[in-house]
């Protein structure tokens, strides 16, 4: 590829053009900031459909903010109004069914692409040197993203909303000596009320919203400054042109935001808004019935199942049935739980491999890997089912899988025999 | 200024003595943040006791619509004489079924129907489940649940599969670890109690 010199007999309106940038280049560092983030970011040629689903979190986060923020304009953060407000978008705020829909929806989405972006990291181990802080910002992100998601679904003030908010937030009552006083700094109240859904409300809007944005930032500053992974984890700055242009990669503007990323930006709004618009409770996963309800603090509905995307965790929670050394099951299954949403954080230094893809790996890492997506998807599963001696057990064995994953790592991947990574990337 | 000579241990002192002083400043610029999340005034003068009618409430029966306080449903519960009877047999079935928890129920209730002795047929209880918050359901009758095969009577809690005896005593090996709370009580009368008061508190 030539880097095309701007021609020397320019028009008057790319003169005019041309001048506005030199007047703003002169006064922050336009130009080279656009190249060092897009026309000259040196992306690895060998991306696959793996590498979409970056973008496509920026897409949905965008989608948040925007029909957040119009929410906000409708919606009244009351005990007595909540509920109503809510209502009155969906009825009498012209599109104010679409604006929620797609709130609603964009959730779900979020977590779908933010967990296949993760399994991406995972596959093909984007969270190795010298990539580790992009990956524990992303963690950060991840962490943010599950508040942001709890505190709204308090929002809407249905009686799922009011009990599962008050299942997590009750959560924090299993710490030992300070849980019970925690737990009542946290709601501000004895019990959820409209004081915990007035400051919820305030998170979720304004707080949440601007760390979010910041981690984003700095997630993606972090990876422009080492450049991106690719599946076969080969590391694409070793051999370079005379320019220092690595060899095996290519511009991310326009090659990958035009030929990879736009058409597939366009696919994804094709699918999401099939599901806005004709399924967008998706068979109570997305919204649940127990939520067309209003909040009731006296009737506890039958069945507590939290959001998809909250269930694996939830399973694991509810998997620690015995006491152990002096400390009551459910104390262990908020660590259990907590362990779990955390323990991704560390795969940097879990990992002992030469190699850094699975494409390289043994037969142990690929087996650990599937036993990790069979454990994620069953507990997933049985999150949203009642409780059962036979799912608790079920649970149980998850959790065991989930955990051995992780927890073996340092052992597996040392052992185990590995495929030689070649130089440069295969054509 | 003289030059080039830096005194580095002075540097470093009120490099020391300037983060100390601003991180207290920030520790006390952080209270009034976290000490506004305290329930407030107005949250804690709701938390006032209640009064419930119980004359008409008949054998077996908990009284509804359930009292509220603290936000809390109250379970009142008047126990058939069966219902008492049976207390003692469940016993090897129960994680606690001394109350030796002080923090569940007020001295008065530390007993095997976890209520006053001059009127141990009353149950008065927090119906909030001590495992996760959940209200537990009240299912009075002996027989095969779909939860529980040889039930015994008593509350179920359907969020996570918690089991109390008729006197809130929670069974061994469900995730509830503790009995469920008996709030303060007294009787105003025959007719009255009040929730959240006793001669303890008041």
């Amino acid at each position: 590829m030539s880097d095309a010199k701007s021609s020397e007999k320019p028009g008057a309106l790319v003169a005019g053009v041309t001048q506005v940038v030199n007047w703003i280049d002169e006064r922050m560092p336009l130009v080279e900031t656009y190249e060092y983030h897009m026309s000259r970011y040196w992306a690895p040629k060998n991306f696959n459909i793996w590498y979409l689903f970056g973008v496509l979190s920026m897409v949905v986060l965008v989608n948040q903010l925007l029909t957040g923020i119009w929410l906000t304009m409708s919606y009244v953060p009351s005990g007595d109004k909540a509920f109503a407000s809510v209502e009155y978008i969906m009825r009498d705020v012209e599109f104010g069914w679409l604006l929620r829909y797609l709130h609603s929806s964009g959730a779900s989405a979020f977590f779908i692409v933010v967990y296949l972006h993760m399994f991406r990291g995972m596959m093909y181990g984007s969270y190795r040197k010298p990539r580790e802080l992009i990956w524990l910002f992303g963690m950060a992100i991840f962490l943010v993203l599950m508040a942001e998601g709890f505190m709204g679904y308090l929002l809407p003030w249905g009686n799922m909303s009011y009990w599962g908010a008050q299942v997590i937030v009750s959560l924090v009552g299993a710490i030992p000596v300070v849980g019970a006083d925690l737990m009542e700094w946290v709601r501000g109240d004895f019990l959820m009320s409209e004081i915990t859904l007035n400051r919820f409300f305030a998170l979720h809007v304004v707080a949440l919203p601007i760390m979010l944005i910041m981690l984003v930032f700095l997630h993606i500053v972090a990876l422009h400054h080492v450049g991106s992974n690719n599946p076969d984890g080969i590391d694409v700055k070793k051999f370079k042109d005379e320019n220092g242009k690595p060899l095996d990669s290519i511009a991310f503007h326009p090659y990958y935001t035009i030929g990879h990323d736009l058409p597939a930006i366009v696919l994804f709004l094709m699918v999401f808004c099939s599901v806005v618009f004709f399924a967008p409770e998706m068979g109570g996963y997305f919204l649940e019935p127990p939520n067309f309800e209003q909040a009731n603090p006296l009737k506890t509905p039958d069945h507590i199942a939290p959001v998809w995307y909250y269930t694996p965790f939830y399973a694991m929670l509810r998997a620690a049935t015995y006491p152990l050394f002096g400390m009551d099951a459910k104390f262990w299954g908020f660590v259990v739980m907590v362990g779990a949403i955390a323990v991704p954080a560390v795969l940097p230094w879990l990992d002992r491999s030469p190699v850094k893809s699975m494409r390289y790996k043994g037969a142990i890492s690929k087996g650990m890997l599937a036993l990790f997506i069979v454990s994620f998807f069953l507990l997933g599963w049985l999150g949203t089912q009642a409780a059962s001696p036979l799912y608790t057990l079920l649970a149980q064995v998850g959790t065991a899988g989930y955990f051995a994953y992780f927890v073996l790592m340092p052992w597996y991947t040392r052992v185990e025999k590995t495929k030689p990574v070649p130089e440069r990337v295969p054509a | 200024m003289s030059n080039g000579e830096v005194n580095l241990a002075r540097r470093r002192f009120l490099i020391g003595a300037t983060s100390v002083v601003g991180g207290a400043g920030v520790v006390g610029a952080a209270v009034p943040f976290l000490a506004s999340w305290q329930p407030s005034a107005k949250a804690k003068a709701l938390g006032a006791p209640v009064r419930a009618d119980v004359s008409k409430l008949r054998p077996g029966e908990i009284l509804g619509p359930l009292p509220e306080w603290r936000g809390k449903p109250i379970f009142v519960v008047k126990r058939t004489d069966e219902m008492l009877n049976q207390l003692e047999a469940l016993e090897p079935m129960l994680a606690d079924p001394g109350s030796a928890r002080p923090s569940q129920q007020p001295g008065y209730a530390a007993n095997r129907w976890r209520a006053r002795e001059e009127r141990k047929d009353l149950s008065v209880l927090v119906g909030i489940c001590t495992h996760l918050g959940c209200s537990p359901k009240y299912y009075p009758e002996v027989g095969p649940q779909a939860f529980d095969g040889n039930w015994q009577g008593g509350y179920f809690c359907p969020c996570h599969g918690s089991k109390f005896d008729l006197s809130g005593r929670v069974y061994a090996g469900v995730p509830a670890p503790s009995n469920l709370e008996v709030p303060p009580y007294t009787f105003e009368s025959d007719a009255i109690i009040l929730i959240g008061e006793d001669e303890e508190s008041a």
